[in-house]
């Protein structure tokens, strides 16, 4: 009987700590997502770097929109940009969602030096392209410090953000955009590329993580947008 | 010398199948662009179908510079045929005409008369090349615009900054006039042995082919000679539109990945020249003149 009274305990204890801890895990994605809210649109301009072991590009000017609830748009200052599909659309309106999610808390972790928790959010339904998304929050700030999404379609992308200026509107400075990037080939053909690449340089070009980094200089906020920029 | 090839200039562009070449260029340009201007969506849909999976291309690709690269591409393939029908004449023409002897009794030396014809030949070939430049780049960029350069090779995309492209062109046309004047000393030096420019000019177009599926073909017995064939070499003007990445994999801006590619082509290019050009005038030199 005693036993049976102990195992009670534990038992109401265990339940009553996960249910507390989940609460405190859709609090906190409801506290983020309030900061965010405060944001209405943005302009930002900024620097892009393309790290992509395939593609070599030069460091080239953005400029970035966005409007409630999800339109977003990058766009190269002049020039031609590339960039990994879907992954990069991935923005503060979409990066955190409250509805058809189940938040499950994973525990802490360390981001550069600030303690996180790490949330991941399970869709409910089966047709999501989001598989899972899990998000790294810095509690005492109420920032985002690192997303990782796992697509139906387009892979893994996992992002990293700097806070500087614009904290206060959950704004980072820098993201950091890494996705696993897919080794690609062409007919010759086509390239008229008849010299083979050497193998040393085959090497470096396999099995690397493609990096997008875009430091932002500066930010307009609720300044208004016009639709149109978006089409 | 000057006033002999201010002659043999008279003489090929006396000749209607001078401006045959340049209509012919003419005419080849044209249709890349209005084909392009036309429908050049889709040709980059299909050229990017497999890159465009993975990736969200945003920007002007089909701009003048992205033509031009496009135009080279396909047009020194065959711009050397149109060298060829003039170079491999310079020499079998006047033999076949009977001309020959008559211009050897002028007050010259015979090397001034050959190298005064070669030099003829050299200039034609640059006229010719500065004029794909003009309708190819210039014309291009008017009729397209510019924007940065978006080239895909076999294994990797290489985006080269609008700011950084004109001085990459100018550097690919000038070692393109080497490799087409290396076309035009060997029509030169070929035309020495016949009496007639068919065979000059077949022989040259059939040394090139036979060449260029050398050079292509990658297989090991073939890949011994490879390095001394000119048809390797030719191509070396695509190493203008690669640059160096830092460590970080940030563009180095005017820089070239290979430059020592490019002085190794351009040295062997060379020596193709003074070999075939040279042999071409020790050989008229002591030529016995029948015709």
């Amino acid at each position: 009987m005693k036993s049976f009274n102990i195992f009670i305990v534990v038992f109401l204890f265990a339940f009553i700590s996960v249910n507390v801890s989940a609460q405190d895990v859709n609090t906190l994605v409801m506290k983020v997502k309030n900061k965010l809210d405060q944001v209405n649109d943005y302009t930002a301009e900024g620097k892009m770097k393309t790290d992509i072991a395939f593609i070599k590009a030069p460091v080239g000017g953005v400029k970035v929109f966005y409007k409630k609830p999800n339109k977003f748009k990058l766009q190269r200052n002049g020039g031609i940009s590339v960039l990994p599909k879907g992954g990069v659309s991935i923005n503060i309106g979409n990066m955190i969602v409250t509805t058809g999610f189940t938040a499950i808390d994973a525990g802490f972790a360390e981001i550069g030096k600030v303690k996180t928790r790490i949330i991941k959010l399970l869709p409910n339904g089966d047709n999501n392209d989001i598989i899972l998304s899990t998000l790294y929050i810095d509690e005492a700030n109420l920032l985002i410090m690192k997303s990782i999404t796992s697509t139906r379609e387009n892979g893994t992308y996992e992002m990293e953000m700097r806070y500087g200026k614009f904290a206060e509107y959950g704004l980072p400075d820098k993201v950091f955009f890494s996705f696993n990037a897919k080794d690609y080939k062409l007919p010759k053909g086509i390239t008229l590329e008849f010299e083979d690449t050497d193998q040393a340089t085959k090497d470096k070009l396999k099995g690397k993580k493609g990096r997008v980094e875009i430091t932002y200089s500066a930010y307009e906020i609720n300044k208004g947008i016009a639709d149109s920029i978006f089409k | 010398m000057w006033v002999h090839l201010r002659i043999e200039l008279y003489k090929i562009f006396r000749k209607p199948r001078t401006y045959l070449a340049f209509a012919a260029i003419t005419a080849l340009i044209a249709v890349i662009q209005i084909g392009l201007f036309v429908d050049g969506k889709e040709y980059t849909e299909f050229v990017m179908a497999d890159f465009a999976n993975s990736f969200a291309v945003d920007g002007k690709i089909l701009n003048g510079y992205f033509i031009c690269y496009v135009i080279l591409q396909l047009l020194l393939i065959h711009v050397p045929l149109l060298i060829a029908l003039i170079a491999a004449d310079m020499i079998s023409g006047e033999a076949n005409m009977g001309t020959l002897r008559l211009l050897l009794t002028k007050p010259q030396s015979r090397t001034a008369i050959v190298t005064a014809k070669f030099l003829a030949s050299v200039i034609y070939t640059l006229l010719l090349l500065i004029w794909i430049a003009i309708l190819g780049l210039f014309v291009s960029t008017m009729i397209f615009g510019t924007d940065d350069l978006f080239i895909m090779k076999s294994s990797y995309v290489v985006i080269v900054k609008e700011s950084d492209v004109f001085w990459r062109y100018a550097g690919a046309f000038c070692f393109a006039a080497l490799a087409m004047v290396t076309v035009a000393s060997l029509g030169f030096f070929l035309s020495f042995f016949a009496e007639n420019s068919i065979g000059p000019i077949v022989a040259t177009m059939s040394v090139i082919i036979v060449c260029t599926i050398l050079s292509t073909m990658n297989i090991p017995i073939f890949n011994i000679i490879k390095p001394y064939l000119f048809t390797t070499h030719m191509i070396t003007w695509k190493e203008f539109f690669d640059f160096k990445v830092n460590d970080a994999n940030e563009a180095i801006v005017g820089s070239i990945q290979y430059p020592e590619r490019i002085i190794h082509s351009s040295i062997v290019l060379l020596v193709h020249i003074i070999g075939f050009a040279g042999g071409a005038i020790l050989l008229f030199r002591k030529k016995d003149i029948l015709s």
